[in-house]
Order: C-alpha cells, then structure tokens, then sequence
C-alpha cells in the first residue's frame, strides 16, 4: 500500500527538490481559525500538513507550541477536532498526518485511532515520545490500517539505534535537527546534515528535517540535504503575535510562499 | 511497510507487568542507557556500596531509629505503632538516600549539572545538599504555587547554593515542574543529568529510586523483629509518587502475611474530583515517560492534581505502585485533607513529632487500620518527613496567628 504522504515523496524526489511540511495544532487559534490556517498553508504552496494533537504535558515542545497547546485545550480541542481539522487538509489535497505525545492515542485505543486517522483520509502519525520498545501495538495498528507509523530520531541517536528506529517507520523519517525543544533558532544546527547522512546509511526511506526552521534560508539550506522541511513554530508566532487573525494568515501565506521557494532552491 | 521484531525486547527492564517502559523523545534514550548501565554497575561494584554507605552512616545519619508511638496508638485503636524514623534522616526526610545515591551515579558518569524537580521542597533540598556536598551546580524547577506554600524550603535551597527556577506553565505544581525539567534535560543531556525524586519517570528510574530506598524496609525489618519479635501486620506510607512507600515496603513484598497499605492524597475527598488520589481515582495512562494510573480526560490530558500537601500533589504514581495493586498486594486508599490534618495535630501533642503534611497521610491511615485491627496489631508506618516546612500551612489551617 501507498499513501498519499509516500506519493507526495516520489514526486518530490522526480522534482528533484524537498518537500515543505507545515505544523498547526488542532483548535488553534479556534477550530475555524485552524481551518483557515490550513488554507492559508495551501494558498502558500505547503506541500503536506502535520496536524498537532494539543495536549496538556508537551515536553518536547518550546514555549510557542506551549502557548498554541494551552490555547487549543482552552477550546476545548479533543480527539474529534484532531481528526475534522486532519479531514479537512487531506479534502484540500495535500497529504496530511496527526502529530501527537502517545497518552492520547493510548487513551483513544491504539486500534480506533490507527483506524480513524486512515478514515479522515489522514496518511500517517508522527508519535515523538513512542520508543520501538514500546512500538508492538502501534506496529500491528497502523499496518492494518495503512497508514504510516513515523518515528522521530535525535543527534544522540546511535547508529545501531538509528537501523532499528527506521525500520518501524513509515513514509518519512522525521529527523530533530537539534537537542532541544521546538521553537525557531536563528541557525539550523550543523549536526543535522550529519544525521540525515547517518539516517541514508539504514534506510531508503525519505528524510524530513525538524526544529528551529523559520526563514527561506534555512529552508535552502535544509533542503540541499533533506527530502522534507518541518516547520511548525514560525508559522504559528504569527498568529501569537499582536494583529488580527486576518493579517496573521496572510503573513502565513506569504512565509509558506517563501519557504516554498527555499525549498527548491537547496540543490 | 515491514514490521521487524526487536531482537533485544527480552533485556528490556523496567516493566511492572503492563507498567513502567520508556515514553520519551529519542533525544534521551542515550542518557537513559548511560544511566542504566552506571547504575547496573554500581550495584556490583563494591566500592561504590562502601562510598554509599559511608555517607548513610557519616553524613545522613542513618540507619535511622524507629519509635514507638504509644500515646498516638491510642487514637489508633490501640495496636502497636512503629514509626519510621525518616524525618530524622538529614534535610528531613527520605529524599536525602535517592540523592545521595544519584549524585555518586552524576560523578561517576563524568556528569557536573544536576537539575531536579520538586513539590514540597524537600527533593529540592536534599538535591541542593548533594549538589553542594559533591560539588556540582544544581538547578531546581519548581511550581510557581510550591514556591509560595514552601518558601522556607525555597530559601533553603538557595543558601545552599542551587538556583531555583519558578515554573509558571500550566497548574503551576510538580507535574509542570518536571515537564519543564525534561525540556532542560532535552536540550543539555550531554553535561546534566536529571536526578528525579521518585519512583515514576522512565526506566531506569523507577527500579533505581527504588533501589536507592530499599534500605528504610531493610533497616525497619530488622528493627520491627528485635522490637516486637515478630514481623508488622501492615506496613503504611503516603503515596504522592511513591518512593517513600516502595522504600518502606520492597522488603515486605515477599512476606505474605504483612499487608501494604499506601494512603493517597484524597483532596476534598475522590468522589469531588479536587484530589491527588492517583491509583485510588485514576485510569491506566501514560504521563512524564512511564505507563502507570493517571488522572486524566477522555482525551488523555492529565487533570490537575489538588491536595494541602505539595508533595503529594502529583496526577501520577510510580509504575511499580500500579502494579502491586492491579495483582494485590498492595492496598491504596485515600486520606483527605481534614483526615491528614487531623493525624497532623494528634502526632504533634501526642508524641511531639511535627510530621509532614505528606507523612501525615499515612498517620491518618494508621488511625483506620489500627481500629479495623485492634489491640494486638502491629502497624509500621513510614515517618517519612518533618512538618518544619509545613508550619506555615499549618498554622494557617488550624488558625494558629503568625505575627
């Protein structure tokens, strides 16, 4: 089986160029707003759409992701927002997937939420705090319902680790760029292109840089060694910035436009 | 998409049944692994028991004594009650053998940072004590809302020489305190190690913490048969994380015949909802990198925690706790506030031990089950921490003036 999100890669690869992948939480600004974020993403050129399931103990997210999060919650965001807001990016026609901490997929049933992200028309889950160890149920899960189980690796993840981490993943594989949490950093952290040549050593599998990414630069920059850039953090500043909701997903729009062009210009 | 079998699943350790594991970012499998390894062994390493040891003997203060608390039992229908002394133990409490322990595992990992988390403080303190003792830096996250209910164990930790960063995300108390603990870990795992307070958290956490307060259950054993010559009826400690209990009771776990009593933080009591009675009022979840009961939605967002003790305000519990009770072997049960208040005051004019708010929970369930017993019982209770910390809230709930 193929989904969208590995269809979206082959083209890419054809193309030649890397993939711009673009990071909203469900029910921010509000559950419209996010609707209108996703089109603003889509207007800018936005190659795929991560839909981030807010929740309550993001560890691994910086104090803008908090703020987006704790907003959400405040609107009462739950399992249902996640799976509207991820049906309405795969009905504009760019592959979409659900990142979230693992407690609620656990809480939801790992077997329903395997199958509801695929009914929604979703292509996969990243899953940032799943280890392999404890990987069996979500395995067995997301075959059945085909979609793509995608994992996150770090700088400090050895090569032995790195082998058996990819080999559980589906579709991509999301490399952090740095040790740290989310949030837009003025470099990119040079031990990224190492990682991501480490990663091409285990597995054929595209591979998507995380973490820190803001500008067109940084996109170029990722881009001339990833098959896919993240960036979740300065699109939502924007809308965490002073300003009207109107002007905010215009500024989106035309950074999506900008790192668009980033990422076709790294090779 | 091919699913490959893990080959080394088997060596994984750190499962209590369905329990424990490691639900974290790939980022610290390292320094879980680093940690894993220094910790297996240290335990095989003779000289690393020795240093322990004499730190125990020379520098905390133990063992610690137990006493019987005569006038107390009779508020507690008369049965023998044998309190552990942990409150005698340096800094206040039982925090200090975790610490002592993580701070020679900090050195011999080549590691100069200690940052940790803490509710009541006393973690915080016993953590700003190693720090100081061993010579490293120390940060100290705490709940914005701890640092005003303990600000005397703030000030603690400063004048021995720790920074304490107030957290001011979410509900302001421990469970934000160790998330924003994790997210230093994250971005500084190669110079810092993280010594978290209890027995929660991913493995190798929960079986390390363990490891490193076993010896309260050791010493008290022994203590209990020389006292008494016979072993406790029941063994009872406060359960906010766990450790102070796990420590008390791995001892026991084989003997069949004593029962394993842990009191929960009931809050205004479960059936409100404004509880921190985790195993008593929570569901199966996962929460800080450990599967154990939560207090969580439907959605799984972790609900806020309520309880007059810092300590035990915490919506999760250790993984070893979940499952010694899913099997029963252990009991938990819930003492609310008034309940623990109650156990508080009848300890201090009774036996002149201030305990703390925490302890006072388990005092309060020695008062249960010495009536459910009777006369001829023998109930060991971990007295886990002093209320010196605690005299503030105390004064305030029971209206005592300050100025």
């Amino acid at each position: 089986m193929t989904t969208p999100l590995d269809n979206l890669f082959v083209k890419v690869r054809a193309e030649n160029r890397a993939a711009l992948i673009a990071y909203i939480p469900a029910g921010f600004p509000s559950q419209e707003g996010c609707k209108k974020v996703i089109d603003a993403f889509v207007a800018g050129g936005v190659d795929a759409i991560e839909i981030g399931f807010p929740y309550s103990d993001p560890v691994m997210d910086g104090p803008t992701i908090q703020a987006a999060a704790d907003t959400a919650l405040a609107n009462g965001t739950g399992a249902s927002d996640v799976m509207n807001a991820l049906a309405y990016a795969a009905a504009q026609g760019v592959p979409a997937v659900v990142m979230t901490y693992w407690n609620p997929i656990e809480r939801y049933g790992v077997e329903k939420f395997a199958q509801s992200i695929a009914d929604n028309g979703g292509s996969g889950v990243i899953t940032p705090d799943l280890t392999i160890e404890e990987s069996d149920g979500w395995a067995a899960a997301t075959q059945a319902s085909e979609i793509n189980p995608i994992y996150v690796v770090a700088l400090s993840t050895s090569d032995a680790r790195l082998a058996k981490v990819t080999a559980r993943c589906g579709g991509f594989v999301y490399a952090a760029s740095l040790m740290g949490v989310t949030g837009t950093r003025a470099t990119v952290s040079s031990g990224a292109a190492d990682l991501v040549s480490r990663i091409r050593k285990v597995t054929e599998l595209p591979v998507a840089v995380g973490l820190g990414v803001s500008t067109r630069e940084q996109a170029k920059a990722v881009a001339s060694y990833a098959d896919g850039v993240i960036v979740g953090s300065a699109f939502i500043n924007k809308l965490l910035d002073a300003g009207t909701e109107e002007s905010a997903l215009i500024a989106i729009t035309d950074l999506a436009k900008e790192l668009s062009l980033g990422v076709r210009e790294g090779r | 998409m091919t699913t490959q079998p893990i080959d080394d699943l088997s060596q994984i350790l750190g499962h209590f049944g369905a329990y424990g594991g490691r639900f974290v970012p790939e980022a610290l499998i390292g320094a879980l692994e680093e940690l894993e390894q220094a910790h297996l062994t240290a335990q095989n390493d003779p000289a690393f028991a020795a240093q322990l040891g004499e730190l125990h003997r020379t520098y905390s203060g133990r063992p610690s004594i137990i006493t019987e608390a005569k006038r107390f039992a009779e508020y507690a229908g008369g049965a023998r009650i044998i309190l552990k002394r942990e409150d005698l133990n340096h800094t206040g409490s039982h925090k200090i053998n975790n610490v002592l322990g993580q701070a020679l595992l900090t050195k011999r990992m080549g590691k100069k940072r200690i940052i940790a988390e803490t509710g009541a403080g006393q973690h915080g303190v016993a953590s700003a004590t190693a720090a100081a003792l061993m010579g490293l830096e120390c940060v100290v996250y705490m709940g914005e809302e701890d640092t005003k209910r303990q600000s005397l164990n703030v000030a603690r930790m400063k004048l021995l020489g720790a920074e304490v960063i107030p957290v001011t995300t979410g509900s302001r108390t421990l469970k934000d305190a160790i998330n924003e603990a994790m997210r230093d870990w994250v971005t500084n795992v190669e110079t810092t190690h993280y010594l978290l307070g209890t027995v929660a958290g991913p493995h190798p956490f929960p079986t390390m913490v363990r490891d490193f307060h076993k010896i309260i259950g050791e010493e008290a054993k022994i203590q209990v048969l020389d006292l008494t010559g016979r072993l406790p009826d029941a063994v009872l400690a406060c359960v906010g994380g766990g450790s102070n209990a796990i420590g008390i009771f791995h001892n026991f776990i084989g003997d069949a015949g004593v029962r394993l009593i842990g009191l929960e933080a009931g809050g205004d009591g479960v059936e409100t909802g404004r509880h921190a009675a985790t195993i008593t009022g929570g569901t199966a979840g996962v929460l800080h990198g450990t599967r154990s009961y939560v207090l969580q939605d439907e959605n799984g967002q972790t609900i806020e925690s309520h309880s007059i003790s810092a300590g035990l305000d915490y919506p999760g519990v250790g993984p070893e706790h979940a499952y010694l009770h899913d099997i029963g072997r252990a009991e938990y049960r819930a003492i609310t506030d008034s309940q623990a208040m109650e156990a508080f005051a009848l300890l201090c004019k009774t036996e002149g031990i201030i305990p703390a708010i925490e302890t006072a929970h388990a005092l309060a369930g020695a008062m249960q089950v010495g009536k459910e017993l009777g006369p001829d019982a023998i109930l060991l209770i971990n007295l886990s921490g002093r209320g010196d910390k605690d005299v503030q809230t105390a004064a305030q709930y029971f209206g005592i003036p300050l100025d």
